[in-house]
């Protein structure tokens, strides 16, 4: 079952609270997604640890509800 | 550690560059696999690919070892470098040709 955008923004906001984030439809099949995620808490995690926390917080969504997110992570 | 786990440490150990996949390097059956396909043979680097589709456990084993929940994954000497996103983001940037030169594998072009 697809996800919508604005659930996987909630998703990722309740994880990382001051995190900015833009998300695009890349396919508008609710599949393929690519988001832009400004946080703080990524400060000083590298690129893998840093995706590693926004899978943390699509909850096991990521790689089965949710086929691809093309990730773009930044600490500011 | 399982049966599965064992063969993918051995695989990982035992390549310098190796990269879990759908597919396989001459037939990716993946866009973000055949981007880091793409991406290894322009820096004409020498690689094992590994294709997942051909064994669930594979598949999920691949999963469970790096803690990332899609494939591709990309390997250099035991560390694990990321998937499509990480690695596109680091060969703009020039760092995947360092991070292969500093890890001591053979980069044809530095472009």
């Amino acid at each position: 079952m697809p996800m919508a955008a604005n659930d996987i923004e909630t998703m990722i906001k309740d994880a990382l609270p001051d995190a900015q984030i833009e998300i695009k439809d890349l396919a508008g099949d609710g599949d393929h997604y690519s988001a832009t995620i400004v946080s703080s808490a990524f400060a000083g995690k590298s690129k893998v640890q840093q995706h590693q926390m926004v899978y943390a917080a699509l909850k096991g969504n990521m790689g089965g509800a949710l086929h691809a997110l093309a990730l773009t992570t930044r600490s500011e | 550690m399982t049966d599965i786990h064992a063969l993918i440490d051995s695989e990982i150990k035992s390549n310098d560059v190796i990269l879990f996949m759908k597919g396989t390097p001459q037939f990716p059956q993946c866009g973000f696999s055949g981007q880091v396909v793409q991406i290894l043979d322009h820096l004409g680097v020498t690689y094992k690919g590994i294709n997942v589709l051909e064994s669930a456990e594979m598949r999920q084993g691949i999963k469970d070892y790096s803690n990332w929940p899609t494939t591709p994954q990309l390997y250099i000497k035991g560390e694990f470098i990321g998937g499509c996103d990480i690695v596109r983001e680091m060969f703009q940037a020039g760092e995947l040709q360092t991070q292969l030169e500093t890890s001591g594998v053979a980069v044809k072009s530095a472009s």
